[in-house]
């Protein structure tokens, strides 16, 4: 019709071409031979740079083709979406790589001896030795630092959620636990070097890491049980209130047990984070090649400083042995990790 | 709390229990061989207890062979040397956090007060030498060996005026040798250390001129890489190319990392073996009084073998006043240290053992600790 | 509703309804247990207390003896005669390492909570989310070891390629030496900081609402604008907050950079060149052998580490608070 130029399709969406599903396939290809013909001219080499340069290329590539065929809009959706799986790569990759390492490296030297012996009369350069003291070490500071946070945390979160609402001495309570949450670990450690090994001179002793997980791990536990307490519904509570129950008795066998399963993920996650520090540990417990069951009195060794130790070794077998101690801390870590989410989906109140 | 849900978890907890019963029952401290040799054995004086030491790190590998065998004796004896530089073990001696502490520079006179203050009021803090080594400079070029370097070549490295391994300098140390274009990486203590001390007192002592730094147990001249304690000084050279550092001589023969004659201030190049040490420490004297066994080394020694950069550790310890428990334990260990069976197994580990007079004053010194 | 009857405690019981409630003996055990959260409570804001006023305590005499000024000084010996330290060196390397780190972690980061909550498969999204959270569980001294290990050696080539074709660009030059370099140690910090983000930012992600998605898509938005529209915008005060805890992570971080960097007391722009120290690492390479003033000093620096955390923990918390005042009208 001659009725004038009412474009009924500005955008030209109609008429615009869409790429096939194979395109995205042929780009790719595309760009492979490209830099497979680049790098046998080019003395580019190397499987790494092959795949950080694809991936770039397909990247640019599938912007550029589907900006001249499909249009602005949505070449930067399959840029944006590109884009993001390249990120998953590039954050994946060096990330796998690390556990495979460690996983490869570890189990190298991850076997029962490496278990269940210490270090004593072992030299740097010795093959053998383990870190049996060290694991000792490891779950003595941190059963005692747990023994410390737990019980405290949980009374002061409860108090938090339960007595202190709207009151300012409960703000100003969550808001320094907020700001010891940032606390930097290192510091926690200068803190009881300087406070309780040096100045009240009780020297190094597995103790005094304990104190200095304790110092770190008490303001994680406040948090997550806080949370967790938050979680339990107003209407229990109010249940049993109406039903005549006191106070103190709610909180201790309605609200506390509800909330028992993220109380016990958030303990756990508290405990997962404090086994693996090594900062606080490195200033206040020596080290030791020697097993000492007794964390009140002498050095002691701890797991993430024996890794941290022999890793600046010149030795093989000390660097061995520092691989088989990370691979060690992390099935602790993960074990506990995993642990803790599974119980959480468990749980009556998260429902994801 | 519903007992039908915590019978739930009993088997759970019973679980923890047994397993962590059995995790602290299942740990041994026995590790490689426990036959100690029988001359050992027989001058070993036994003690129970723990004892904390720490501090330089040159003569860590000494000590480690020595705890090794003394604890191999003496099952009931833990020791633990911790390591971390002759400044972070006289610091932790003053502070009283350690028994006795291994510094390759005698306390001086600043130090002093605080340490014999750790040792309670009247009593006195001494250095006991104990082992003999040499500071030897380590490089990382393959294919060239027997390489010399005179104390001013050196000191020039170290300083940061020479930066390539071809410079005219080393060419004319080493006119036979075919120098590769690479850059020079120096490797230096980060740490308060006795083997900076030792190292850069050599350089001062024999290259006057170029060493303008001053001797300090921090390590006084710019540039370098920095690395904590011997052992990640020795890790930066074996695994730089190009990477050129000092360290005591069990730490090169340990990690297989080729050494560098060095120039003494007549112009010969001394290689670091035990003999060149000894001749160097013949000449050593007594500067100590009252039961410190401080030494003063000679440098203007014209032996043509003498090894001009050698370094003594010290033991520092209460002459008297150390703890009762631990007592037995240092007289014991520092006696074993100290004697000729314990010196003895020094040569094998890349030390040098002290000359035999000095050897019986240590000695004598031990036995009247209190 | 039993909130009518609500005192500041909780609701008044009923007493007279059931006699064996034992009123006497059961406000006395509610005041007790009343009593003793509070105790817990004021213990540990004492704790709290204690420690920052020891610090001070420690630090101060230390700050009095330096003959130089401890922010604008590089040299670092506090038990010399006369003491003489400063954190400039330290700060800067602190900052510069934290920044760089969060320059390279933030966008991957970012791109790995988009890609797991919109382009990935639901029944891939699930468990991959789980190996994000376990990773951001691994403990700093397995980076810091495969740091050193691993990624120090590979780093002299990369430095080297980037030096010969950036080298016009004044950070990247060089004098040939690489290694153990800032560069280096804020790659180590970024993957290390990586999950964290992630995991946060993903858990912001999945809490945008499925309407305001479905709207814009329904509305004929591609993919990209939609997350543009409803998804960023509402998840930006979640993301700030992941990019503080990612930040916080990076400034205070100990032992990866202490086996990863190769420390000197010195400021130089040159990021491919082997040096540079961080305030964390700093503490953890000399608390040993620090006398007194040492370790004052060392508390010191310490404190201003904790400052300038704290700064940002709450400048983040204030932009979330006033942007949340904005966005709280269109939810």
């Amino acid at each position: 019709m001659t009725q004038g130029t009412i474009d009924v399709d500005p955008l030209h969406l109609a008429t615009r071409g869409r790429l096939p599903r194979y395109a995205t396939l042929l780009i790719a290809v595309g760009c492979a031979l490209v830099l497979w013909v680049v790098f046998a001219l080019t003395p580019a080499q190397g499987r790494a740079d092959f795949l950080v340069a694809l991936v770039l290329l397909f990247v640019v590539a599938q912007f550029l083709v589907s900006y001249f065929v499909e249009g602005g809009r949505k070449a930067r959706d399959r840029l944006a979406a590109s884009a993001a799986v390249a990120g998953l790569f590039a954050a994946l990759l060096p990330l796998a790589a690390i556990l495979g390492f460690t996983i490869v490296k570890g189990l190298k030297r991850l076997d029962i001896e490496f278990l269940t012996h210490s270090m004593r009369n072992v030299a740097d350069s010795d093959p053998g030795g383990g870190a049996y003291h060290a694991i000792i070490g490891t779950l003595e500071q941190v059963a005692i630092a747990t023994l410390f946070s737990v019980p405290l945390g949980l009374m002061v979160s409860i108090y938090l959620v339960e007595y202190g609402r709207d009151r300012r001495f409960a703000r100003l309570v969550s808001t320094f636990v907020d700001v010891m949450t940032g606390l930097p670990s290192i510091i926690a450690g200068l803190f009881i070097l300087s406070l309780w090994v040096l100045v009240l001179n009780q020297g190094f002793s597995g103790f005094a890491g304990a104190l200095a997980l304790s110092v770190i791990m008490l303001p994680v536990v406040v948090r997550t049980t806080e949370e967790m307490l938050r979680l339990v519904p107003a209407a229990l509570r109010e249940a049993s209130f109406a039903l005549g129950v006191r106070k103190w008795r709610t909180v201790v066998s309605i609200v506390i047990p509800t909330a028992l399963p993220g109380i016990t993920t958030g303990v756990m996650l508290a405990v997962a984070r404090v086994i693996g520090e090594t900062a606080p540990v490195l200033l206040t417990v020596f080290g030791a090649a020697s097993i000492n069951f007794n964390p009140f009195s002498g050095p002691q060794e701890s797991l993430p400083l024996f890794v941290f130790d022999q890793a600046s070794l010149p030795n093989n077998t000390a660097v061995d042995r520092a691989w088989a101690g990370a691979l060690t801390l992390i099935i602790l870590v993960l074990v506990l990790t995993t642990a803790a989410r599974l119980l959480t989906s468990r749980s009556a109140l998260r429902g994801r | 709390m519903n007992i039908a849900r915590f019978g739930r978890k009993a088997p759970l907890i019973g679980v923890a229990l047994a397993a962590t019963l059995a995790l602290a029952a299942c740990g041994s401290n026995s590790n490689g061989t426990s036959t100690p040799a029988a001359s050992a054995a027989a001058s070993i004086a036994c003690a129970s207890g723990t004892l904390t030491a720490s501090g330089s790190t040159a003569q860590a590998n000494a000590m480690s062979a020595w705890i090794k065998a003394y604890q191999t004796a003496c099952s009931g004896a833990t020791i633990n040397y911790g390591g971390g530089g002759s400044g972070a073990g006289v610091t932790q001696f003053q502070q009283g956090t350690v028994d006795f502490a291994g510094s390759d520079f005698a306390l001086s006179a600043t130090q002093q007060p605080a340490a014999d203050a750790r040792c309670g009021s009247g009593n006195r803090a001494i250095n006991l030498p104990m082992v003999a080594g040499a500071v030897a400079v380590g490089y990382n070029l393959p294919g060239v060996t027997g390489l010399q370097l005179s104390a001013a070549t050196l000191a020039k490295i170290f300083g940061g005026q020479i930066t390539k391994w071809d410079d005219p300098a080393i060419k004319a140390d080493n006119p036979s040798a075919t120098l590769p274009s690479t850059g020079i990486q120096t490797y230096h203590r980060s740490d308060g250390s006795g083997t900076t001390y030792n190292f850069v007192n050599y350089l001062s002592h024999d290259a006057k001129a170029d060493w303008t730094y001053g001797v300090n147990k921090n390590w006084p001249a710019p540039g370098g890489q920095g690395a904590k304690g011997s052992s990640a000084v020795a890790q930066g050279v074996k695994s730089t190319v190009g990477g050129i550092g000092y360290f005591e001589l069990s730490y090169a023969t340990q990690n297989s990392i080729s050494t560098a004659k060095i120039g003494n201030g007549m112009g010969a190049f001394i290689e670091p073996t035990t003999a060149n040490v000894v001749s160097f420490l013949s000449k050593a004297t007594v500067v100590g009084t009252n039961g410190d066994l401080a030494l003063a080394f000679d440098f203007t020694n014209t032996d043509p073998s003498a090894y001009p950069a050698a370094l003594v550790t010290y033991e520092i310890v209460c002459k008297s006043g150390n703890k009762s428990a631990q007592l037995p334990l240092i007289k014991g260990f520092l006696t074993y240290t100290s004697s000729l069976a314990g010196q003895g197994i020094l040569d094998s580990n890349g030390y040098v053992k002290l000359p035999a007079a000095l050897q019986q004053q240590v000695s004598s010194a031990v036995a009247t600790l209190a | 509703m039993a909130s009518d009857v609500k005192t500041k405690e909780g609701p008044v019981s009923p007493g007279t309804v059931s006699g064996t409630s034992g009123s006497d003996h059961g406000r006395l055990l509610d005041r007790i247990f009343r009593r003793f959260t509070v105790a817990s409570a004021l213990l540990v804001l004492v704790i709290l207390v204690a420690i920052a006023l020891f610090l001070l305590q420690q630090a101060l005499p230390a700050l009095r003896q330096n003959t130089a000024n401890f922010f604008t000084e590089t040299r670092w010996a506090p038990d010399d005669t006369p003491s003489v330290f400063g954190i400039a060196a330290l700060l800067y390397g602190t900052l510069v390492t934290a920044v760089l780190a969060m320059t390279m972690a933030m966008p991957v980061a970012v791109g790995v909570a988009l890609c797991l909550t919109q382009y990935t498969p639901r029944r891939l999204a699930r468990p991959l989310g789980y190996v994000v959270d376990l990773l951001a569980a691994v403990p700093s001294v397995v980076y810091g070891l495969w740091g050193l290990i691993y990624l120090v050696p590979k780093m002299v080539p990369l430095s080297a390629w980037i030096s010969t074709y950036f080298g016009w660009i004044p950070i990247f030059t060089s004098d040939g030496i690489f290694g153990k370099s800032i560069f280096t140690a804020s790659v180590v910090l970024a993957i290390m900081v990586l999950p964290v983000i992630a995991a946060v930012s993903r858990e912001v992600f999945l809490q945008v609402p499925r309407e305001n998605q479905e709207a814009a898509l329904a509305l004929g938005s591609t993919r990209w604008e939609m997350i543009r529209l409803s998804v960023l915008p509402f998840g930006r005060s979640g993301l700030i907050s992941a990019a503080v805890l990612g930040f916080g992570r990076a400034l205070g971080e100990t032992i990866a950079v202490a086996l990863v960097l190769s420390a000197n007391y010195t400021i130089s722009a040159h990021l491919l060149t082997p040096g540079g120290n961080t305030i964390a690492a700093n503490i953890a390479n000399t608390f040993g052998e620090a006398g007194t003033i040492g370790r004052g000093a060392l508390i010191a620096s310490g404190l201003v580490l904790f400052v300038i955390t704290l700064i940002v923990n709450f400048s983040a918390r204030a932009i979330v608070a006033r942007r949340r005042d904005f966005t709280a009208a269109t939810t």
